[in-house]
């Protein structure tokens, strides 16, 4: 175990065949517990993380130092309940916080950049399956993620169809939207186009493409938000100051938002790894997997299904989150459905959304009463 | 429980899977559940009700019958339930068209606009009536197509539909409706109960 910045790894040294050919092994995987697993084994939770966030999915993240990003649905007495629930979630690969990245050296000793392998959500979920022979899983509990989360969830159900008894999906889609592709391109250009990227072989913390990255953060960051929202918090309120500047210092409070959110940003997260990422969720497409009938993905699987979306997500909106109901429907899956009211757009999932957090936990508590 | 669902639930045979149209906060459907070991899933509109049933851990979909029964394959239940909701859709032909279709039979529930009281109601009072099982007033009621157990009787014998049995509710008392007593029991009945098949 790499004790490292406290991060547990674990090395998978079973190959693992990648979708665009290539064949990885002894590869780290970095990953956090919380809770415990009892003794049958059967209350296991498998959380998927979204684009930017990693395996510290509740209380302090050791590495920032920054509350966990899922912390409002996990912990103790929480809609995921770690005094019930065992909940594992690892770094994807194509990751920065541990998990076999762009930033690991190759066997040469040097730093991959843009020499690893382009890395897709199949890849990402097959990866992780590790976890359950390490532990010693027979069956999870549940699965669940929201956003690039959400498509890990499905991926996971479609390869691996008797490992897990309930499926929580939320706020994703079945395959990623030009809307979405174009978003993410965005990012990054924004990336590819500092100078300090140089090809993505940068090296020392000072010379990496950070301009960029936060540039990409702050587009992507709108993305996930509503109008509403943003409108609310911020209106046209100046940020510390009487009057207008006529300058292009932030002279709004979202100007000056954004830019904090991209600066804390690039202090915990790498250029390449932005650029993996994305791309995997660009790729992800489970239709065209089987030849572009959906339902074909879930059936072999009896597992419970769980989908929410929000109605003010306009990047993974409720209709795309339905045609995967529907495809479980026409092949009379165990699914239910619910959209949550929300002003927060695609980060209510993230945020403390009082209908959204009880239905989580009263369908995840039923679920495993009649387990 | 109220009594229709008891009478709705006697309808229904143990293991059977059974799609609840309008499930409100899913109280048929837990009966069903734990008492018939039945496959139960629901629709249902408000986000209220959904959220009631998944706290009764009831699996539902948030949804309208009117747009989302069509993702339901043909047949894929035995049983789809429809309580006192056909009146308050824009186009209940075309509903129930669709229950028809994803269940191999329905049980469609109707309150009676052919019953006495309602009768005496328009008659004496000259306003719209007010019942027990039609509360609201004619500015906030959600239905829209009111009919008599004497229209859906005619409307279903119109479409070819099978009637395999249709019960009059009035309170605690059932009782067989046949084309011999139908003019009595469209007087007598509050609510009428049919079991269909097309």
């Amino acid at each position: 175990m790499n004790t490292e910045k406290n991060i547990k790894t674990l090395i998978v040294n079973k190959p693992l065949k990648l979708d665009c050919g290539k064949t990885i092994k002894d590869f780290p995987i970095a990953y956090e517990t919380y809770g415990s697993l009892n003794s049958k084994k059967d209350n296991a939770i498998l959380v998927f993380h979204a684009l930017t966030g990693d395996q510290f999915v509740t209380g302090i993240n050791p590495v920032t130092n920054k509350e966990g990003w899922w912390s409002y649905a996990v912990g103790p007495d929480k809609a995921i309940d770690t005094n019930k629930y065992f909940v594992i979630c690892s770094n994807v690969i194509g990751g920065c916080m541990g998990s076999y990245g762009p930033s690991h050296k190759d066997t040469n000793q040097k730093i991959f950049g843009t020499n690893f392998p382009v890395i897709t959500i199949n890849d990402m979920v097959n990866a992780q399956y590790n976890l359950l022979d390490h532990f010693g899983i027979d069956k999870l509990f549940s699965i669940t993620g929201g956003s690039m989360g959400g498509m890990q969830v499905l991926q996971f159900i479609s390869n691996f169809p008797d490992k897990s008894k309930t499926v929580i999906p939320i706020a994703t889609t079945s395959s990623h939207s030009a809307q979405n592709i174009a978003f993410n391109e965005l990012g990054r250009q924004a990336i590819t186009a500092d100078s300090n990227w140089k090809d993505g072989n940068y090296t020392s913390n000072e010379t990496n493409p950070g301009k960029g990255l936060a540039v990409a953060r702050m587009a992507a960051h709108i993305t996930y938000l509503s109008k509403k929202g943003l409108q609310e918090k911020f209106g046209r309120k100046l940020q510390e100051r009487e009057d207008l500047k006529f300058g292009f210092d932030a002279d709004f409070q979202i100007e000056s938002y954004l830019r904090y959110q991209g600066s804390v940003f690039v202090d915990r997260f790498d250029a390449n790894s932005y650029l993996y990422i994305t791309r995997a969720m660009d790729y992800f497409d489970l239709a065209k997997q089987f030849n572009g009938n959906l339902s074909e993905a879930f059936k072999n699987t009896n597992a419970k299904f769980f989908i929410i979306s929000f109605t003010s997500d306009w990047l993974y909106p409720t209709q795309e989150n339905k045609d995967i109901v529907i495809a479980l429907n026409s092949i009379g899956a165990d699914v239910g459905f619910v959209e949550i009211e929300s002003d927060k757009g695609h980060d209510s999932f993230l945020l403390d959304v009082p209908d959204f957090l009880s239905a989580l936990k009263n369908f995840l508590d039923k679920s495993y009463e009649e387990n | 429980m109220k009594n229709e669902f008891q009478v709705i639930a006697d309808l229904i045979e143990k293991d059977k899977k059974v799609l609840d149209v309008g499930c409100a906060d899913g109280t048929l459907m837990k009966f069903l559940k734990d008492n018939k070991n039945i496959n139960i899933r629901g629709l249902e509109i408000s986000k209220e009700k959904v959220q009631e049933c998944i706290a009764k851990g009831l699996t539902v979909i948030e949804g309208n019958a009117e747009k989302d029964l069509k993702q339901f394959p043909d047949k894929s239940f035995d049983y789809v339930v429809l309580s006192q909701t056909l009146q308050a859709f824009l186009n209940p032909e075309l509903v129930l068209d669709e229950l028809l279709r994803v269940g191999k039979k329905a049980i469609v529930t109707i309150p009676n606009f052919g019953y006495w009281k309602v009768r005496f109601h328009l008659l004496f009072k000259g306003t719209m009536p007010i019942t027990k099982t039609l509360p609201d007033e004619w500015y906030n009621t959600p239905n829209l197509h009111m009919c008599t157990i004497k229209d859906f009787f005619h409307f279903v014998k119109s479409k070819d539909i099978k009637i395999f049995k249709s019960l009059a509710l009035n309170n605690l008392n059932k009782s067989i409706i046949n084309e011999s007593n139908l003019g009595v029991k469209n007087l007598f009945a509050d609510l009428g109960i049919f079991l269909i098949e097309k």
